[in-house]
């Protein structure tokens, strides 16, 4: 919020510079964001009046002027352009070596042959208009009153000696959204008084009873007060008004108006003012609209409202979208005479809902947002009225409403003890020093044996408990005067990592030792992430949990699978040259346990591996998958699987028993061929994917550890060197092997080999089988039978011992 | 005798010193020292000498033999010990050639740090709670004492799933979650992603927090900041402290903004620090009794400090990233950085 220093100086005697003020202010909880200076980058430019003038000599608009400008030099030479110059005009003169805002210097030099010692301004060029100075908008020089001092500062004489605070403002103190609120903050920290604008007005027009004004939504509407004011004078605002409305970044529109403005600015209070001839049957009425009704605003802009909208009605149609913007016609105008104010204390939801759902905002919507309290709206009329007799643009008449849903008036209580306020400090604030900080913020506290009753201000409606007050107490008081503790009187609590959350850091350090680096993506995608990954329409993936209000289509469902996210990453990658690496994320997918969601999804965290570059094949992966399973203390098998964005033949499913754990395998031909990178590079792309359920993967981990007795005697070993189909899978003649005898230990491929010696669609896999007896060595006679056994197994196979 | 001693002596002395391998001493033993060689065959002469001068004779053959056995044993360390180096040389690798290993990945910057905070603050006794990320109005608002209508949701863009289910705008409904489940004393730590409708260079949709919460007997507003410091000394090293100034969240009351020393400067003033010698890092505050109430512990027996740290936020500080989509763009250029 916009606040400037000289308005503020207004209300409070403040005796420290505007930096001063910026350090109390944030150390009381308003951070100033941007001190403006509004003579930021004007300097040597001073009050001169012009003794002579003659045209110069060959120009058609040039005059040199001898200007005096006190004690920087009576008979400075200086060239001027500007139209509106004569002799004993008091002017601004930037001298040689002055600056002015934009960055501009001006230097003595020569101009036509005469030499000009500076430049005579005009209002824009120290960046000045009408409502900050009059005149100041004037084409030519900026004409200055003649009793205006010579050789004065210009910033001293134009105001511009001021800065603005840009002040941010938490959303639990809406009474600090004005000059005033602004005010009573720096006096309390400034221990002043607080001057209070004045609101006493007289009544001097005469009553109107055919007036009729009537609250129907006093839910959205607790309080309604609307004054009528005839003999409306509408006319320009004085200097003092206009600077204040210029100073805030608003323009100057007509008395009637700039009141209406200025108390908006100043006490917080949004106001509408309804030209009363325009009002239809001379009736207010404030309801809800009926489904459908139109509204046109004063941007001339219709919406068609629903009854969640406040609308102010004459008899016959909603004149005006309660504290968001009047409709159209029914404002005020030059002509003007009969006027209505309203001063009005909305449902700040109702406003919220009724601006963003008609896109429609206004300074008053957005107080009104913040919060008006009850007591700015009767402070806001009475102000508003006083102005009216102060600029004497109208005559108040006894003709006023005051509709209310019955709220108290009354300040809210708080009891606290002195004890309850340092408890939650921390610290001993003496307690006089406790009771004079919150007297300076308008507290009145009445000690009751120790036992204090805190009154509210009625403007503190965010102070409910002894923990508010403590708030106010330190941020006074200081807080660096709090002694830092360490949890003094807290109980020994037992910290750390659980065992499944150490696991997983476990797991995440595993993966980085096996080269993979972790990344992080967002958790929403959309349907075209699938769609690249070939996902079908009717593929458990693509019942994804839809976000209502995505801030992109992009951005649109929760994922229910991590590969597409791990994919874009990879292409990211290759698109920035990185031709090799591995990922991993270990992340969330959300899947709904029905839809729409009625209770909270199932939330299940998914390990997703990503390896591509020319060193990656279908084996390095799997072993990745190995060293997992090392870790968790389990034995993998692997299945074939088709998954829709892998290859075919190059995909393994990976079971822990008969828990499938998930699927890896290289990214399918047909979806590489589609990668948004360079055409010539896709073909020699070779991305694998891993997508795991983690949780189904700690949940088949090996439990507690327990030491195996190690034997005393060796196993016996045999090599087998086998012949079979193509077809056979290695990993079928393994688990024969180990399935022919209990007896087998290990069984390790040691050959693959393929020849013409062995025919066409052959192979020879040759394995060292390791065999152990438990309780003795394993005699000869014992081991080939047990490799009998193995052959006999493998006969079923048609796997053979190799001849 | 004398004569063929000596002789034989010589000429051992000069084969000796023209062996060069394991070979040539091979032969020269078996021509000299051996049970048929030269020395033994002078043994058996002695039989030729007169027996008065046997023990002499023999004992000038013994020492010969024993010369030449220590010359023998002498050159063998010699061919030994050239053979070795010959081998070694020829052995000899270019040690700056590349090594041959896999090389090591990394965990995310986010990770890190969330696992640096984790540390500080497991050593003061917190356990760690990680709640859904999809969460209901109740937890992520209502509980927390941010009813419907309330100013303050406006303070985050929340995606809404339907009305009253949402992806979690903080990680402040594990303090509900917690409580809940616990009664005091509680010294939590809620980690997790959040999400807000909100994109720039220094905001990201989803981007990570972390909750802090301790519910106990006599907690204030001095314990807040007295383990506030505690946690930057770790972060920031040992001079960095913390400032406390008024801020507003509807969940704490008195609520804080918390402010580091600039660790970059000192405190002096520099761009890290926008000159004014403090750097924002988080928020928190005194438990609000509401929040208590709400989940049914007794706000006059019980008090708590509560605070919220972005994740992302301390990474830049202290990684000093400039860009929030760096940390999700996953550049394996960025990723190789980080390290524990």
């Amino acid at each position: 919020m916009k606040v400037p220093y000289s308005w503020l100086k207004e209300y409070v005697d403040i005796d420290v510079s505007p930096e001063e003020l910026q350090e109390k202010l944030f150390s009381c909880g308003f951070e100033v964001e941007e001190m403006i200076d509004l003579s930021a980058g004007i300097s040597k430019v001073v009050v001169g009046e012009i003794t002579s003038m003659e045209k110069q000599e060959g120009t058609d608009h040039l005059h040199v002027c001898t200007v005096n400008c006190g004690e920087h030099g009576n008979d400075l030479v200086i060239s001027t352009g500007a139209p509106n110059i004569f002799v004993g005009a008091r002017v601004p003169v930037a001298l040689d070596g002055a600056t002015l805002p934009g960055g501009i210097m001006i230097k003595k030099r020569k101009m036509r042959g005469v030499e000009s010692n500076g430049m005579m301004c005009s209002g824009e060029e120290l960046g000045l208009n009408d409502d900050l100075y009059p005149g100041a908008d004037v084409y030519g020089l900026l004409i200055l009153p003649e009793d205006t001092p010579l050789g004065a500062d210009i910033c001293k004489v134009t105001g511009l000696d001021d800065c603005i605070f840009d002040i941010s403002i938490t959303s639990n103190r809406p009474d600090c959204q004005s000059i005033l609120g602004m005010a009573r903050e720096v006096a309390a920290a400034l221990d002043k008084p607080l001057k209070m604008p004045a609101t006493d007005w007289t009544v001097t027009g005469e009553a109107d009873d055919s007036i009729h004004v009537e609250v129907l939504a006093p839910d959205l509407c607790p309080r309604y007060l609307a004054h009528y004011v005839s003999n409306i004078r509408t006319g320009t605002s004085p200097r003092w008004m206009r600077r204040h409305l210029a100073l805030c970044g608003l323009r100057s529109i007509s008395n009637v108006v700039d009141i209406t403005n200025y108390v908006l600015l100043e006490i917080g209070q949004p106001m509408h003012a309804f030209d009363l001839s325009k009002v239809g049957g001379r009736s207010i009425t404030v309801r809800r609209a009926h489904e459908g009704e139109k509204i046109v605003t004063l941007d001339e802009k219709e919406f068609t409202l629903t009854p969640n909208n406040l609308v102010i009605c004459d008899a016959e149609k909603p004149v005006a979208l309660a504290g968001v913007m009047g409709g159209l016609n029914s404002g005020i105008a030059d002509d003007t005479t009969q006027l209505l104010f309203e001063c009005a204390t909305f449902a700040r939801d109702c406003v919220r809902k009724t601006s963003r759902a008609l896109g429609q905002s206004s300074d008053s919507s957005a107080r009104y947002e913040k919060g008006v309290d009850q007591y700015s709206t009767e402070l806001g009329l009475n102000r508003a009225l006083h102005l009216i007799q102060q600029l004497d643009c109208g005559d108040i008449t006894p003709t006023c409403f005051d509709c209310s849903a019955g709220l108290s008036r009354e300040r809210s209580v708080v009891t606290a003890t002195p004890a309850q306020i340092n408890r939650v400090l921390g610290i001993e604030v003496p307690e006089d020093e406790m009771k004079r900080i919150l007297e300076r913020l308008s507290f009145e506290v009445r000690d009751d044996g120790g036992v204090w009753t805190v009154l509210v201000p009625r403007w503190r409606e965010d102070v409910e408990g002894y923990p508010d007050l403590a708030e106010e107490v330190i941020r006074e008081y200081g807080y660096d005067k709090l002694t830092p503790t360490f949890l003094t009187d807290a109980a020994v609590t037992n910290g750390g990592l659980n065992t499944a959350q150490k696991r997983a850091l476990t797991t995440k350090r595993l993966l980085c030792a096996q080269g993979y680096y972790e990344a992080s993506t967002l958790a929403f995608y959309s349907h075209a992430d699938l769609d690249m990954m070939h996902v079908p329409a009717d593929d458990a993936a693509r019942r994804a949990i839809p976000i209502l209000n995505p801030i992109s289509t992009h951005l649109s469902i929760m994922r229910t699978i991590l590969a597409p996210s791990m994919l874009k990453v990879i292409v990211d990658n290759l698109k920035k040259g990185n031709s090799a690496g591995r990922l991993f994320e270990m992340s969330n997918v959300y899947i709904p346990r029905q839809m729409p969601l009625t209770e909270l999804p199932d939330e299940r965290m998914t390990l997703c591996l990503g390896a591509f570059g020319p060193d990656e094949d279908f084996f390095t992966v799997k072993g990745t998958l190995e060293a997992l399973a090392e870790e968790f203390g389990v034995q993998f098998t692997y299945r074939r699987e088709t998954v829709c964005y892998l290859h075919p033949g190059m995909t393994a499913a990976v079971y822990c028993g008969d828990v499938r754990i998930g699927a890896f395998g290289k990214l399918a031909n047909d979806i590489t061929a589609e990668l948004k990178i360079a055409k010539d590079e896709r073909a020699a792309q070779n991305i694998y994917l891993g997508e795991f359920d983690y949780a189904a993967l700690t949940a088949c981990a090996a439990g507690e550890l327990r030491y195996q007795p190690i034997s005393e005697f060796e196993p016996e070993r045999r090599d087998l060197a086998l012949v079979c189909d193509e077809a056979v899978a290695c990993g079928d003649i393994e688990s024969a092997i180990r399935a022919a005898d209990k007896r087998v230990t290990d069984v390790a491929l040691f050959d693959l080999y393929r020849g013409e010696k062995l025919g066409k669609g052959k192979k020879s896999l040759a394995f060292t089988v390791s065999l152990h007896a438990g309780d003795h060595a394993m005699t000869g006679e014992e081991a080939d039978g047990a490799v009998k056994k193995i052959l006999k197994e493998l006969a079923k196979l048609d796997v053979t011992l190799r001849s | 005798m004398q004569e063929l001693i000596d002789s034989l002596a010589a000429q051992a002395a000069e084969a000796l010193a023209a062996a060069d391998s394991r070979a040539t001493l091979s032969a020269f033993w078996q021509e000299y020292l051996s049970k048929n060689g030269k020395v033994a065959g002078l043994m058996k002469q002695l039989r030729t000498v007169a027996p008065e001068e046997r023990p002499a004779a023999g004992k000038i053959i013994n020492e010969c033999k024993a010369k030449l056995t220590a010359d023998y044993e002498a050159a063998a360390e010699r061919i030994n010990a050239a053979e070795l180096a010959a081998r070694n040389a020829a052995e000899a690798v270019d040690i700056t050639l590349p090594a041959k290993r896999r090389p090591m990945g990394a965990l995310h910057p986010i990770t890190l740090v969330k696992n640096q905070i984790i540390d500080v603050f497991a050593g003061m006794g917190f356990e760690v709670y990680e709640g859904p990320e999809i969460e209901d109005d109740d937890h992520n608002f209502t509980r927390l004492n941010v009813p419907k209508n309330h100013p303050a949701r406006d303070m985050q863009d929340t995606f809404y799933i339907t009305e009253d289910i949402l992806l979690r705008t903080q990680t402040s409904p594990g303090q509900i979650r917690t409580m809940d489940a616990k009664k005091p004393p509680i010294k939590v730590l809620v980690p997790g992603r959040v999400f807000r409708s909100d994109s720039d260079a220094t905001h990201s949709p989803m981007f990570h927090q972390m909750e802090g919460l301790v519910v106990d007997r006599h907690i204030t507003l001095c314990d807040l900041q007295g383990m506030l410091d505690s946690f930057v000394r770790e972060l920031f090293g040992e001079t960095a402290h913390t400032r406390l100034r008024p801020s507003y969240f509807p969940f704490t009351e008195p609520s804080v903004e918390v402010d580091v020393s600039c660790f970059e400067c000192g405190g002096k003033g520099c761009p890290l620090c926008k000159h004014t010698g403090w750097i924002e890092v988080l928020g928190g505050g005194v438990v609000n009794r509401k929040v208590l109430e709400n989940c049914g512990i007794d706000p006059d027996e019980y008090s708590g400090i509560a605070f919220g740290i972005g994740i992302e936020r301390i990474a830049m500080l202290k990684y000093g990233v400039n860009n929030i989509g760096l940390l999700f763009e996953n550049d394996l250029r960025f990723l190789k950085q980080f390290r524990e």
